[in-house]
């Protein structure tokens, strides 16, 4: 695999983060330098074999689905730093549609 | 009265409280004493909660005046700031989560609520345990008991200091790859990681949900057993979490005693600082003096488990920390450290549209080959033994600057943590310097009573646990 070249503000973007100019420069040589290290797994012949997402075997675990004693309202809430009459109140995104 | 914190285990505080020579309450009281005088140099903890910790004794003291058994009960115990503890402020050493206060209990938590501890904090550790050494936490880094200039290792890294300084009686961690034994070995203390879905993860700030596994930071194998016998078992709430059968382990690992096979692979002593090297040769000589057989085995190069680790952990978190909106809980995205982006962006450029088959899926294909390798090598021997980290601890301020710090420190332990193995670190003496240097023994999955009797026989003949840090500041 050739060298790869990360955009640190697109990749910040995606992950819904915020960085300053001067953290981009460092973070685009810090994850560049990352990936082009884990790069070294190219090594090793991985045709035919299977991936692992689950170390134990463990296959298809499902429970009833039953009606059971959860959290309240007010304990759900409690964290939030914005609530209105029992809910959360969540950012304005579609604020163009609204003023059409 | 005095009570000597430092050479009391679980074993003799249970049998000291059973015969009243001190009660729950004067045991707090020390513990609490010992913290507000250490933790302005230490830094253990992210919350002690001292009003709890009495309140949780004066019950202890009713219920074993009235006979009540409960296994832990009446024991001060620290627990790491990512479990979550109801009514409790559970922060995961993230100022993200800097005034969340859990609403519910951690699987873990409630278990240890339910044996009967006394909660004295919440401990330090590595921001969302990101990295090995807690010098990412925004709460500051802790400090090593045994030379307060060097770190405690990490993630768990309040944990292990909180215990090393006898701030605590038991500590519990959890280790994705190297946090409880890592911290175990830099501090001279005994560090267990349970196989994955052995303790259930329900509860737990989330890290990598593949390999995370909590686990008690003590300073006896047998601590260790008698912990582990509360924490593990079966979760309806977890679904990766075995229902596989809980050993008696403390028990059943003084049983064992049959001669084993040692597995030592040359590739594990190869980078690792002489001194190191030295003092797990002179631990393996014990173990081969008390009958147990040495085969060297060849296994996987421990390096490819560092890129393997790095892109299957990144991508987890950048999945797991997607739930931080600052809308329901915790602050907003622009509270995240620098670590953290690192790594949530790390993992998102992994998992990205394009990239998912040349990093995530092959990370998991070469999982799957290590996995191969470790069992191919327990059909040959009972355990593997090797150092538990390359070095001893560091200097504050060594780590910085380095993004895979934590990935090079780890390396001895991220194959064995990405197979889900289980694994102990145990004390195996000092560095010229007086640093504490540790051994691990890793046992295939669910092999708890293997490593822990082969841990406990080592621990008979040598004792390093009853050394004692000679806490001094400037």
């Amino acid at each position: 695999m050739a060298d790869i070249k990360i955009n640190a503000k697109k990749v910040a973007k995606l992950a819904k983060l915020f960085i300053t100019d001067e953290e981009e420069k460092m973070l685009d040589t810090q994850l560049e330098a990352t990936i082009n290290h884990v790069k070294s797994l190219d090594d090793i012949n991985t045709d035919h074999i299977v991936g692992t997402n689950e170390v134990t075997d463990l296959k298809n675990v499902a429970r009833e689905d039953e009606v059971r004693p959860s959290l309240s309202q007010a304990d759900a809430l409690k964290n939030a730093k914005k609530t209105y009459n029992g809910f959360f109140v969540v950012p304005v995104i579609i604020e163009e549609a609204i003023e059409q | 009265m005095t009570i000597d914190l430092h050479s009391l285990t679980i074993t003799s505080a249970k049998k000291a409280l059973k015969e009243k020579k001190f009660s729950v309450v004067e045991l707090t009281k020390a513990y609490l004493e010992k913290i507000k005088i250490l933790e302005p140099k230490l830094n253990s903890f992210v919350t002690v909660t001292e009003e709890r910790a009495l309140a949780d004794a004066r019950k202890a003291d009713e219920l074993l005046a009235q006979g009540e058994t409960k296994p832990l009960l009446g024991l001060p115990f620290s627990v790491k700031d990512n479990f979550s503890t109801m009514g409790i402020r559970t922060t995961a050493s993230a100022k993200v989560l800097d005034d969340y206060v859990a609403p519910y209990n951690a699987t873990v938590s409630q278990k240890l609520i339910d044996a009967g501890i006394v909660l004295l904090g919440k401990t330090n550790m590595d921001a969302w345990a990101h990295g090995s050494s807690t010098e990412t936490s925004d709460y500051g880094p802790s400090r090593n008991p045994w030379d307060t200039h060097r770190l405690p290792g990490g993630s768990s890294g309040g944990a292990a200091s909180s215990l090393a300084a006898s701030e605590c009686l038991a500590a519990i961690g959890s280790e994705t790859a190297g946090s409880v034994r890592g911290p175990a070995s830099w501090c001279g203390l005994v560090g267990f990681k349970p196989t994955y879905g052995r303790v259930s993860r329900y509860g737990v700030i989330a890290m990598a949900s593949s390999t995370d596994s909590p686990g008690p930071i003590t300073k006896t194998v047998e601590d260790a057993a008698l912990v582990l016998e509360v924490l593990a078992g079966h979760d309806p709430m977890d679904a990766t979490s075995s229902t596989k059968e809980i050993k008696p382990y403390a028990k059943r690992m003084k049983e064992l005693t049959k001669p084993m096979t040692i597995g030592i692979s040359d590739d594990y002593f190869t980078g690792v600082d002489k001194e190191v090297v030295a003092k797990v040769e002179e631990g393996i000589k014990v173990l081969e003096k008390k009958g147990h057989k040495i085969k060297k085995i060849n296994l996987f190069e421990p390096k490819y488990a560092i890129d393997v680790y790095t892109i299957l952990q990144r991508s987890e978190v950048s999945s797991n920390l997607g739930r931080m909106d600052g809308i329901r809980f915790g602050n907003e995205r622009t509270f995240f450290g620098e670590e953290a982006k690192r790594r949530i962006m790390l993992g998102t450029y992994a998992l990205s549209s394009g990239y998912y088959d040349a990093f995530y899926r092959k990370a998991q294909k070469v999982r799957t080959i290590i996995i191969q390798d470790f069992e191919k090598a327990f059909t040959e021997v009972d355990v593997i033994l090797g150092p538990t980290l390359p070095a001893t601890a560091p200097k504050v301020g060594e780590t910085k600057n380095n993004p895979m710090y934590g990935e090079v420190m780890d390396v001895l332990t991220e194959p064995s943590s990405i197979a889900g193995l289980c694994g102990i670190n145990v004390p195996v003496g000092f560095s010229s310097n007086r640093l504490p240097i540790g051994m691990q023994i890793i046992g295939p999955q669910f092999g708890e009573e293997t490593i822990l009797a082969m841990a406990y026989q080592y621990e008979q003949e040598t004792e390093f646990w009853k050394e004692k840090p000679n806490l001094q500041f400037d």
